[in-house]
């Protein structure tokens, strides 16, 4: 136990002392990355633990892109009450996808998420009085009780600040009663009925909170990168949030943190790479695939059992545990 | 008016459903769901192109070129890079053929150029006029193609042993080998049978929608739309499928009112969904076994 805190408290540390030796840019892609882990997490929730398949996700991230926005810019709501605000709207909005998803599974489920993250991106450009159409929107810059938030190292700390808050808040759902029916629910639906658990709620539920996470990461990428535009809701990036996480590994916190940053960071680390990018972040997928096909938290996982453990040196040991856990 | 929607919807139909029923036949023996397949299209396209404007040699020829391509690029795919992920679970097995494809576009890119080319037409010629409906040339060919590889499959699987022996595996897997079925022989060969289908969907998409490197995607999309709605463990439903979602999106956007227009592919889904409702396994599809 005392480790344990000892390796987390290390770690946020780390974290939070980010700034002192990042800059600019890298900033920028760390903030980003959280804004990832976030909505990776919302949609291991539903595909990983409820085993609702959705490739429509972007539609929820622009949901909560531009109500943040016009909840920031037209209501002049202050950030931090604008925020959860969008992850709410952005939540109910999830029900719409539960009407399918009472009738359909997999594949099935899977286009009809589809057609919605569809609509959604077709619908944003036209209704242009509400999203400023295809030109989008420039947000206003954000501010905390008279301070502004306007430097890369601000909008970082709040990435990271509203991050950790919703990794553990996705701990505890996970290990509440209703992470344990949305398992359930993913094994076995009639099993899981004959335990008394409600499908359509428990669906519902799972819904809400995918779209809310999903939401919240929307909002956060409208705060961050401080104008929205439809372009960068379309189906490319519901898949890049589906590949990050089956890379990182399905139905895991830790693995959603690590995929979502590993795809938020490889195009970055590929810059060096001219003309050679896409075929590199190709050959990645298809590696992690064929090398970890449990995902790299599971790769690491396996990596990491009692006993390959003992062979190890004691405090790379410590380490190893820890992860293992 | 009515009639012409209908025909020209049927035709653009009968190239989803080509799609359509390659991606199927994947799904159907080896469990994985293909998003690379728009780009695996592209590529043995692409192929059909060089040995057209780069060789110079005759259509049919390269439509047989890319259609060679296309069968050893889905081996080369299931042996290759498939094969030893094998004891992935079915989702990690879709983002690599994602990958798959990110590769192909950028092989692709290096050796075509990322400009989108014309492809030529088939047929030339002027148009058929039959009563009211004006039919292209190529048209035909599409209809007579896609006609033409329903019925080649339908034998195959209904008169050889290959077909059989592919029907056993998507049955049950176990029982096949137990059969003596090679079923590592037969996943291969579904790869090469729906990717080769890919490829002669692409040379008759190409002359309309021209060639680029993401071209096929949109196309794709449509296929797994029309793969869904007509049942994804169906091949008669890929058909069925496809054929009613050119038609339904033909109807739509001819008799949409213009304002509401842009919002085509909104109401396609909406349609979709409705029907999914009512019959969740697709038109065609067998609803799924019952484990209780």
């Amino acid at each position: 136990m005392v480790r344990q805190v000892l390796i987390w408290g290390g770690l946020l540390l780390l974290l939070f002392l980010a700034p002192l030796f990042l800059h600019g840019y890298s900033l920028y892609i760390l903030s980003l990355g959280g804004v990832y882990v976030i909505a990776t997490i919302g949609l291991n929730l539903l595909t990983g633990y409820a085993g609702q398949v959705s490739i429509g996700h972007a539609g929820f991230l622009a949901i909560g892109a531009y109500a943040a926005a016009l909840l920031l810019a037209r209501a002049g709501l202050p950030f931090w009450l604008g925020l959860p605000l969008a992850g709410l709207i952005t939540g109910l909005t999830g029900f719409i996808l539960l009407i399918p998803a009472l009738r359909l599974s997999t594949i099935y489920l899977a286009v009809a998420t589809l057609g919605f993250g569809a609509a959604v991106y077709e619908i944003l450009p036209r209704w242009s009085a509400l999203t400023g159409g295809h030109q989008g929107m420039r947000l206003p810059g954000l501010s905390l009780f008279g301070l502004k938030l306007d430097t890369d190292m601000s909008l970082y700390l709040l990435s990271l600040i509203v991050t950790v808050i919703m990794i553990l808040m996705a701990r505890n759902i996970v290990y509440s009663k209703l992470g344990r029916a949305f398992i359930a629910i993913r094994d076995h639906e009639t099993a899981a009925q004959a335990l008394g658990i409600s499908l359509p709620r428990y669906k519902a539920y799972a819904f809400f909170i995918s779209a809310f996470y999903t939401g919240i990461a929307g909002g956060l990428y409208a705060y961050v990168v401080g104008y929205i535009s439809p372009g960068g809701f379309d189906l490319g990036k519901s898949i890049y949030l589906f590949s990050m996480m089956a890379l990182g590994g399905m139905a895991s916190i830790p693995g959603s943190v690590v995929g979502a940053l590993f795809l938020a960071f490889l195009p970055f680390w590929l810059s060096s790479f001219r003309g050679l990018q896409q075929f590199i972040y190709g050959a990645a997928l298809v590696s992690v695939v064929v090398f970890m096909p449990y995902g790299i938290w599971g790769f690491v996982r396996r990596w990491t059992m009692p006993d390959k453990l003992k062979r190890l040196p004691r405090p790379l040991r410590a380490v190893m545990e820890f992860v293992h856990r | 008016m009515l009639a012409q929607l209908v025909v020209s919807g049927l035709a653009a139909g009968s190239l989803y459903a080509l799609m359509a029923l390659g991606l199927v036949l994947i799904y159907k023996t080896t469990d994985i769901v293909n998003f690379g397949y728009g780009d695996m299209t592209m590529f043995s396209t692409f192929i059909a192109y060089a040995l057209l404007t780069w060789y110079g040699l005759p259509f049919w020829t390269s439509f047989l070129g890319a259609i060679i391509a296309g069968f050893l690029l889905g081996i080369l795919v299931d042996r290759g890079i498939l094969r030893p992920a094998r004891n992935a679970p079915v989702v990690s097995l879709l983002i690599a053929t994602l990958g798959i494809g990110m590769m192909l576009e950028a092989i692709a890119g290096w050796i075509f150029g990322y400009d989108v080319k014309a492809f030529p037409y088939a047929l030339k010629g002027p148009p058929i006029i039959l009563g009211n409906v004006i039919l292209r040339r190529h048209d035909l060919l599409v209809f007579a193609v896609a006609a033409a590889i329903a019925l080649l499959l339908f034998a195959m699987f209904k008169f050889t042993d290959i077909g059989i022996a592919m029907r056993a595996t998507a049955q049950n897997k176990r029982a096949a080998r137990l059969m003596g079925i090679s079923t590592e022989r037969i996943s291969a060969l579904s790869w090469a049978l729906g990717v080769g289908i890919g490829a002669v969907a692409g040379v008759l998409i190409a002359p309309i929608a021209f060639l680029g490197l993401t071209r096929m995607i949109p196309v794709m999309i449509k296929a797994f739309a029309a793969a869904v709605l007509g049942g994804f463990t169906s091949m008669p439903g890929a058909i069925v499928g496809g054929l009613l979602l050119g038609v339904t999106e033909n109807l739509v956007s001819g008799y949409m009112p213009p304002p509401l227009a842009p919002l085509k592919t909104t109401f396609i889904f909406l349609v979709l969904i409705l029907v999914l409702a009512i019959r969740p396994q697709g038109l065609l599809g067998e609803p799924p076994g019952r484990r209780v």
